[in-house]
Parts: C-alpha cells; structure tokens; sequence
C-alpha cells in the first residue's frame, strides 16, 4: 500500500441514528398538541388557524415560540414541549 | 529501540564533512575494548574497515535513537543509552569513549550537520512509518489506481472545487503550524453541533490547501464561526445569501501574506483564497452543512467558496481590529455575515461631504432600498477614497458618524407601497424617520490596490444583529 493512498477523514465521523417514527394516532381524544412558533414571519397566521380549528374540535392546545428562527430551539423549550404535549405541529416558512 | 546494543554507538552520514573528520576515529574506536556499531544514512562505504557498520539508509534506527546532527556518538550500558555527544568535540567523545588519547591529531571541536531525519518531507514519514503520529481521525484507504482527488470528490469532501488529499504526512505537517494539540476539542460545529478537533480542522485546512503557517488563523475563524453571537447555524441554513466573510487584522497579515491591496477581495492569494475556504469546509465536512441539504441558500454568494481579506491599515486611521477593543499589535480575525462585492464608483468627488454622500447612496441598496434595520453593511473603503477623507481630516468614526446621519430614511417614501412597490418597511412608520442600520450595524475597513476611485458595499444577512448574526472577532494566538 502506498503511504500516500491513505487519506485522513475530515467528516465528524458520526453515524446516523435512525429513529423510527412514533405511530399516528388514532384520534385526539385525550391528548394535548403543541404548536410551536419558531418566530418566521408570518407564520403566526397559519398556527392561529390551526390552533382555531383544533380547538373548534375540542382538542387541548398549548402554544410555544422560539426566540429566533435562526438557531434551534433552547433546550428548555424542548424539554418543556416534550413534557406538556402528546403532539407538535411546527411552522416553517415565511 | 531496546535493547540497544552495549558498547559505543555512532551515526553518520558520508555527506557531513564532521563524519569524514571522524572515519579514523572510528577505525581507532574499532580496535577498542567496547564493541562499536556504526550506522550510516547513506553510503554503506563509510568507514570501510570498521567492523559493525549498518547501512541505514530507511533512517529508521536514526529515527528511533532520536538523531538529530551527525555524527552522534552514544554509549549504552545493559542496553539503555547513558551518555551521548553530536559533532566533534574531542573532551566529549574521549571522555565517553573513555580513550584519553582519542583524536588527538583532530581539532578540538567542529560542528556536525543535520541528520537526514530531519530534511524537509521526510520527518512526517519516518513518523508515520516508525513512529505514532497520534492522529485519531479515521484512515481511509484507497484503490492503488484511484486518483485521490477524484476520491476525496466522490466522498462529498469538496466545495466543487479540487482539494489537497489529506494524507497524514500533510496533515502531520498542517499541523506543525499550531501549539496547539491535535486532540484540543475548539468547539461543537454547527448544523450538526459535534465536536471539532484541531487535528479536524487541519485536516479541512489541508484540504482547503493551506500553509501550515495559516493555522492559527484558520482555528481562530473556525472559533469565532463558533460564538453563538455569529449564529452560524442560522446564517448556513438561511435562504438568503450571505457567508462568513473573514477580516484579518494585525501583524499576522503581512506576515503569512493575507491580501489587503491590488484585488484584495478577489482571487491569487493563497493564505486568501484558502483560510476561507478552510472555515467553509470544516462548516461542509464537520458539520455537516451541505447545499441543498440544509444549507438552502436560493442564490448563495461566489464568497461562500472563500471570502478572507486583511485590512489596510492606515496609521491615521482606527483599524477595525481597535474598534473592537484590541491592541494595534494584536492579530485578530473579525467575521461578518456577508453577501457579495457591490462595487461604488465615484471618481468625481473631491471632498469628503459629497463622497460621504455617495457612500450613504450606495449603502441604501442593502437588501433593498425600501427596506432598514435589517442587514448590516461592511463598507471597504479604497486607499484613494481614503486619501480624501484623511486629507480633509475625517476620522473613520467620523465617518462613520456622518454616513450615519445621512442614512436617516423617510418613512413615507420606504413603506409598503409607496413609490408603486410593494416592498417596504411596515406602513405604520410612515410619516416617522427610519435609520437605514440597526445601532452598531455599520462597518469600515480600508483595503485595496493605490489605484481607484471605488469603494464597495458588502451587504449583511438581512437577519443581522441578535436576530441571527452580530460580527464576532478573536484574536490570534497559535
């Protein structure tokens, strides 16, 4: 083997984790949905509409905001979402 | 190597003058008591007639006894070294010898050469042969017939453009240009967030085709990409166009050769086109942010390939660098989230109020000119702009104070709407006056060739300041 046929990966090496999707629920009955504004201009009109026609069905609805659309959301978010919600609906895009 | 064979060890090169001094010497040494080895770099006929004398001519005994002049005389007992010498020096060699009477005809001292581990190229190989090169990232091998810079395209490495193929011995000399250890974690590489090495970062900068000598500025650019101010995950992602734009200021410019004149923003600088390119590719490669994965740029900027320049610094007027609190004597990186080059030609203005006047004309384009308060603007003034400004008095604050004055917008003219466009700022500002920049959004640094009458705008990512990108700097250091 010549010494220079051996390159040096730049990458971070990582693997990806392939997570499965969780099942699709059958209804709402019972669960709550999260609507997470990431803070995109107007955005707000699309997750209004959602948040009014979800709660014309009865269905418990929580909402959250990013403090900008350019960098992911603070841990906490996260965690707080994961804790009170059964389900997220993100918007993205102008 | 251990054992070592006891008795007296000398290593020597036919080329060293100091080794030919010595060759009766050893023949002297040979008809002694301790047993002699010789081992020789190059000609298996040096010192004929000693017995014991070891062609070395893959230099790995040289390398694994650590010689760095010619000759080196050692004397091992049990098998570990406990004395040595290099170069001629009589009292030395008699006393380790332990011959009084050694090389009494010689002169006392002469000086001995390089050994051959140490010509340029060949101390990464013996390394990586005979040695630990300490290098953790993953070694991928290649087919023999593979054309290495056609592998390191197919394995998505590349900008577009051919990069250097990382071999280790290139990476172990990238290395050389930094103290710092290759194993030093700099930071979490966004889109990603994993964790960068500086050995990661050589590697890109290798492949970027950096001198190891830009080393410390590539890992300062790479750790202010990194401040979370910069936002280099949204600026990556973003729609818009805008990259990081690098600005070198400082002692370190001129002296590992970072373009500040003739063409500054343009191509033909090495230490110009790669140091931002390295910055790009640990973005692409460690981070994981591709084009049109999740970089999803609608028009991206040529810049996002490089964009480095230093600035040219003008005695009489404030480098960026001092604006933002260093020394003059510092060498600092400062990056901006910026767009491409838009050009202000102006070869009439004789007086700083009417070229101030064009500058503030030509910075309203950013973004659109019924737009503010949204990208941030990078104004590179050209030596001869500059000359009219330093001959009437005008600092690069006052400068900056003025194009600030000058660029308070009427909202009635830049709402939605108003001059039959839709674009604008929102309607209720109309009637109130709108500072085309955010507080703090305006920068000035002087570059270019001493010829022109041509300044130029780099607009800033339309999510300038705490909403997605704020210029960041860091000093160089190693």
């Amino acid at each position: 083997m010549n010494a220079e046929q051996i390159l040096l990966d730049p990458t971070s090496e990582r693997t990806p984790t392939a997570r499965a999707l969780l099942a699709r629920p059958a209804s709402f009955d019972g669960l709550t949905v999260g609507i997470l504004d990431i803070s995109k201009a107007r955005g707000d009109v699309f997750l209004d509409h959602i948040a009014a026609r979800l709660g014309e069905r009865g269905v418990g609805v929580k909402r959250y905001k990013k403090p900008t659309f350019t960098r992911p959301a603070p841990t906490e978010l996260k965690q707080q979402i994961a804790t009170e919600c059964n389900l997220v609906i993100e918007g993205l895009a102008d | 190597m251990n054992p070592l064979p006891n008795g007296l060890i000398v290593v020597a090169k036919r080329e060293c003058p100091t080794c030919l001094l010595v060759e009766p010497v050893l023949r002297e040494l040979a008809d002694g008591e301790a047993p002699l080895t010789v081992y020789t770099q190059d000609d298996p006929a040096y010192a004929a007639g000693v017995g014991g004398v070891i062609l070395d001519d893959t230099l790995e005994t040289s390398y694994r006894l650590g010689i760095e002049i010619v000759p080196t005389l050692i004397r091992v007992e049990d098998g570990r070294e406990v004395e040595r010498t290099y170069g001629w020096h009589r009292g030395d060699w008699q006393r380790i010898t332990g011959r009084s009477n050694l090389g009494d005809d010689l002169p006392e001292l002469r000086p001995g050469c390089g050994s051959k581990t140490l010509e340029p190229g060949i101390a990464e190989d013996l390394t990586i042969r005979f040695g630990h090169t300490g290098l953790q990232a993953r070694e991928i091998k290649i087919g023999d017939a593979e054309d290495p810079i056609e592998a390191c395209y197919e394995r998505g490495w590349s900008d577009g453009m051919p990069v250097v193929p990382p071999t280790r011995a290139r990476v172990l000399r990238m290395l050389q240009g930094t103290t710092r250890k290759p194993d030093e974690v700099i930071g979490m590489v966004p889109p990603d967030l994993v964790p960068c090495t500086v050995e990661k970062v050589a590697i890109n900068a290798v492949l970027a085709g950096c001198k190891p000598e830009y080393m410390p500025v590539v890992l300062a650019a790479v750790e202010a990409a990194l401040i979370d101010e910069f936002g280099m995950h949204g600026l990556l992602c973003t729609t818009m166009f805008a990259g990081p734009v690098v600005i070198v200021n400082g002692p370190v410019a001129r002296r590992i050769g970072i373009n500040s004149g003739v063409n500054a923003l343009g191509q033909g600088t090495r230490a110009n086109a790669t140091i931002g390119r390295a910055l790009q590719l640990v973005i692409r490669n460690v981070g994981g942010g591709r084009p049109g994965e999740i970089d999803r740029s609608t028009l991206g900027t040529p810049g996002k390939y490089s964009f480095c320049f230093a600035e040219a610094e003008d005695s009489d007027w404030e480098p960026l660098s001092v604006q933002r609190g260093y020394s003059r004597e510092a060498s600092t990186v400062t990056l901006f989230a910026g767009e491409g080059v838009q050009g202000i030609v102006d070869q009439k203005s004789r007086n700083p109020e009417s070229l101030a006047k064009s500058f503030a004309l030509s910075l309203r384009a950013v973004d659109h000119y019924k737009l503010a308060m949204a990208g941030d603007a990078l104004l590179v003034v050209s030596p001869d702009h500059c000359r009219v400004f330093l001959e009437a008095g005008w600092s690069k604050a006052r400068l900056h104070d003025e194009l600030t004055a000058l660029l308070q917008l009427p909202g009635d003219e830049i709402v939605v709407g108003a001059q039959g466009i839709a674009e604008g700022v929102p309607a209720a500002l109309a009637g109130k006056t709108i500072p085309k920049f955010r507080p703090g959004g305006l920068f000035i640094v002087r570059a270019g060739g001493q010829a022109g009458l041509f300044s130029a705008v780099i607009a800033g990512w339309v999510a300038s300041g705490p909403i997605g990108s704020t210029p960041v700097s860091k000093e160089i250091t190693a």
